[in-house]
């Protein structure tokens, strides 16, 4: 990391072009919502990837959407890469800023514009916690399903940009599965609508297209999202295991006795131990694995399935099963969990944290497979993960007050993501790819994959304004068309390994 | 790579293609794409060739049914590659010795993974399990220079890059020629279960399908037949026994009446018939507005709860006027069955703001507009 920090630390000239525009921005929006002075604009330099700073020329805290038109507007008539940042909770670097570029904060565009119980929608503008958005639709019954671990915190546009998820989205999807409609716009300045209240729309699903695009296509300035009914039930169990083989046997027995849990989270021993010290959750003594599964729905169902996966857990060996009574008991056995990553770092000076994703079935395997890697780094590594979709969030231990540890670290984590990759995974389930995995995104993909999906940001984003040196490994002009590739220059030869 | 002279039954939209062709391999297609300069229209089964609008032209009819194997299929993964050729049927019959299913349930007998796809077909289960875009999560297409690109992956979890199988889903072959799909499944319900409710008018079918969307009841589907002289609403619930049992008793308590079936009726699922077949999309709760607002006769099904139905109107039927009376409703009434092919606008409808866009991005795929031309929104 300290080698990426280098390079993508500003050139140490300030950009004059960008602050020419900030006085015109100041004319145009109002002084105050206008930064350039560096300890200003300071706070700003990472979000929640702290080991990627780079200080913005200029930041535009946004007031209202017409701001964000009028910044965008400007950013394309005088060719200034922008940003768009929500609350900052990132962990991929999506929204670090451009050295000679724009931030826009769009965390004061806090509005609940409507909340629609009927067609089950809400309309947020970006800036809105996600947590808000399930407190408005409660007193009706509902809930906004995607449910990221920064929920009290992270923003619905933030959500959209990296197509977020949570504990939740084994049974209720991502952000994608629940936004029907955003108000974008364009690296251009256009302002366009996307998708809509309705449940589908004739043309091309831009809309699937522009979430997850990691600010990469445009800026939502407004988002219609989908909530659900509150389910009848929820039940929750806290499972200890004397071996993580015997914890991922109990999810794969579990999904293959035709359940689908709510959430299945799985924290192994070095997790539990940093759990336990931070939050005092009292996660079962002498566990190497701990699952927390948690079932929702119609009573009738979730009691005989909840009973049906107890049996399982008990086959395969789980020597402590207790079950929430309350509402605060499962509470505390969620803390446990949604606080690790903060825990962890009380047991280790500084950690790096991977976000890769395999089959559920090889869980067991990539788990000895992280522990021999770890071993021969001389590294230790906490994991806590989504077990049922297989999502894993290795953290990685270092001190990042000797010299090379975070190198290491890093190294560590992207050797993670190759075992994610060649089992048929991928290098990120959640948390985006940024500037961080950039250059994993050869491993996943072909340079055709990677081309292809360069045409779409060449439709929206001709210039290359809109959070350049992101996701993709390397730039590449629009004008440019590439040399037609075949299937056979693929490195998958057989359409049997397309995929 | 079998290739024939088209004939009037390869016609589509009423044009007949110059040659027929159809690759079984993924480099096949890629050779058709790079062989001919000029326009090809990918298609399935044909199951499904009356719901895009009629093509500018059609040189070549590229058939993708030969491109028909089940490649991979992992139960505990829940996951099944598939090449774009295998029928929803064929991979249905595979999954379920399994006890697992893809959860899409489009009607169309024969019907492909490709058209199903390229067509963005669905049926009632959409309220429990979504649609195309919910549950593809991988897909690989052949572009129109013969580049094979893939986006996703084999995990259902999976935000690297941009999800282009989104975009593929409902683009009528117009971006790429999809070779091979990558689904999420579901286990087979063990058990299922319907409650039905005779329903008189409009107003009625509206209140009773908010009724059940406002509550905690998780059906898999909510079907409503409508016809002139009223119609049936029908709750489907596929789950364990006992919550079957319990979830009909509870609905017939909320609905206020109704009976309990073992099975869905025979128009369950189905698409109405008739001379001007429509798919309208609106906001869920203005089901009976909708409704209303379809002119005098009309008759078919509506995915109640889903703000989805397909309704079968007269030939004759005004299409500006009745779009205009669902516009409040963010409605939207596209063309799936006409007597005569229609143009793009009147197929679809009026364009959006983001038709630029939407330009732009056919135009980076296709910049020659050879991949069924004409055939989008706003003649794409």
């Amino acid at each position: 990391m300290s080698q990426h920090l280098a390079q993508a630390e500003a050139p140490g000239g300030r950009a004059p072009r960008a602050l020419r525009l900030a006085e015109r921005l100041r004319a145009l929006i109002g002084a105050d919502r206008v930064l350039t002075d560096p300890a200003q604009v300071r706070t700003y330099e990472c979000d929640g990837l702290a080991t990627f700073r780079v200080r913005p020329a200029v930041v535009v805290l946004a007031g209202s959407r017409d701001d964000v038109v009028e910044t965008v507007r400007m950013c394309a008539r005088e060719g200034v890469p922008f940003v768009a940042r929500g609350s900052g909770t990132g962990l991929s670097g999506g929204a670090m800023p451009v050295a000679d570029g724009v931030l826009i904060v769009l965390s004061r565009l806090r509005e609940i514009v409507s909340v629609d119980p009927d067609n089950a929608r809400v309309v947020a503008e970006p800036g809105v916690v996600n947590l808000w958005v399930t407190r408005e639709a409660a007193p009706y019954g509902q809930a906004y399903a995607p449910d990221p671990s920064s929920q009290q915190v992270c923003s619905i546009g933030g959500n959209v940009a990296e197509n977020a998820g949570g504990a939740h989205c084994l049974k209720y999807g991502f952000t994608v599965n629940h936004v029907t409609g955003a108000e974008v716009v364009l690296p251009d300045g256009e302002v366009v609508h996307l998708g809509g209240t309705a449940p589908e729309h004739p043309g091309l699903d831009l809309l699937g297209a522009f979430v997850g695009s990691e600010g990469t296509l445009g800026v939502a300035t407004r988002v219609t999202v989908r909530t659900i009914q509150a389910p009848e039930t929820v039940r929750t169990m806290l499972v200890g295991f004397r071996s993580v083989a015997d914890a991922a046997g109990t999810v794969s027995d579990t999904i293959a006795a035709g359940i689908l849990p709510a959430a299945i989270e799985m924290m192994d021993a070095l997790a539990i131990e940093a759990a336990e010290a931070a939050v005092r959750c009292g996660y079962p003594d002498g566990a190497v694995a701990v699952l927390v599964i948690e079932l929702d729905g119609p009573r009738s169902e979730v009691d005989e399935q909840f009973r049906q996966v107890e049996e399982i857990a008990g086959g395969r060996g789980a020597f402590e099963t207790r079950i929430a009574r309350d509402d605060a008991e499962r509470a505390l056995m969620w803390r446990g969990r949604k606080s690790a990553f903060a825990a962890v770092g009380r047991i280790s000076p500084a950690y790096y944290v991977q976000d890769g994703v395999i089959p559920r079935t090889r869980l067991p395997e990539v788990l000895a497979a992280i522990g021999r890697l770890a071993d021969d780094a001389g590294v230790r590594v906490a994991n806590v993960f989504h077990a049922g979709d297989g999502n894993l969030h290795p953290l990685i231990l270092f001190d990042d007050t000797v010299p090379g540890a975070a190198g290491k670290a890093e190294e560590l984590g992207f050797a993670i993501l190759d075992l994610c990759v060649d089992l048929g995974g991928s290098i990120t389930g959640e948390h985006g790819v940024g500037v961080e995995k950039r250059s994993r995104m050869a491993r996943q993909f072909t340079e055709a994959d990677l081309d292809t999906m360069q045409l779409v940001r060449c439709a929206f984003d001709p210039a290359g304004l809109a959070n350049p040196g992101k996701l993709f490994p390397t730039p590449r002009l629009c004008g440019e068309r590439p040399g037609a590739r075949t299937a056979r220059d693929a490195h998958d030869p057989a359409l049997g390994e397309v995929f | 790579m079998a290739s024939a002279r088209g004939g009037a039954r390869d016609a589509v939209g009423g044009v007949v293609p110059a040659e027929v062709v159809a690759p079984a391999t993924a480099e096949e297609v890629a050779e058709v794409l790079r062989s001919t300069g000029g326009s090809v229209v990918p298609v399935g089964a044909g199951t499904k060739t009356g719901w895009a609008a009629r093509p500018a032209s059609c040189d070549v009819l590229l058939r993708t049914t030969g491109l028909d194997r089940i490649v991979a299929h992992e139960p505990g993964d829940l996951v099944v590659v598939a090449e774009a050729g295998v029928t929803l049927r064929a991979l249905q019959r595979r999954l379920a010795g399994h006890g697992q299913m893809l959860a899409l349930d489009p009607p169309e007998e024969g019907a492909t993974l490709g058209g199903i796809v390229g067509a963005n077909a669905s049926g009632p289960r959409r309220l429990r399990y979504g649609t195309v875009r919910d549950l593809l999560i991988g897909v690989a297409v052949v572009r129109a220079d013969g580049t094979l690109a893939r986006s996703g992956g084999k995990v259902v979890k999976n935000v690297a890059g941009y999800d282009l199988g989104k975009l593929y889903t409902g683009a009528h072959g117009g971006l790429g020629v999809v070779v091979s799909t990558v689904w999420r499944l579901h286990p087979l319900p063990r058990a299922a279960g319907a409650v039905s409710l005779p329903v008189t008018d409009p107003a009625q079918a509206g209140r009773l399908a908010g009724l059940v969307a406002r509550s905690a009841l998780t059906p898999t589907a909510v079907e409503l037949r409508f016809a002139p002289g009223g119609g049936e609403l029908v709750l489907l619930f596929e789950s364990i026994e006992a919550s079957v049992r319990a979830q009909s008793a509870q609905a017939r308590a909320l609905l206020g009446g109704g009976s309990e079936l073992p099975t869905v009726p025979g128009w369950f699922g189905r698409r109405p018939e008739g001379p001007l077949v429509l798919r309208l999309a609106y906001e869920p709760a203005a089901l009976a507005a909708v409704l209303a607002a379809l002119p005098e006769g009309a008759s078919g099904t509506a995915s109640a709860c889903t703000g989805v139905a397909y309704a079968a109107v007269d030939a004759g039927t005004d299409l500006g006027a009745l779009r205009a009376a669902l516009a409040p409703y963010d409605g939207s009434a596209v063309v799936l069955a006409a007597p005569e092919p229609l143009d793009a606008a009147a197929h679809w409808g009026p364009v959006a703001d983001s038709f630029g866009l939407m330009t732009r991005v056919k135009d980076q795929f296709d910049p020659a507009r050879r991949l069924s031309p004409g055939r989008l929104l706003g003649g794409l």
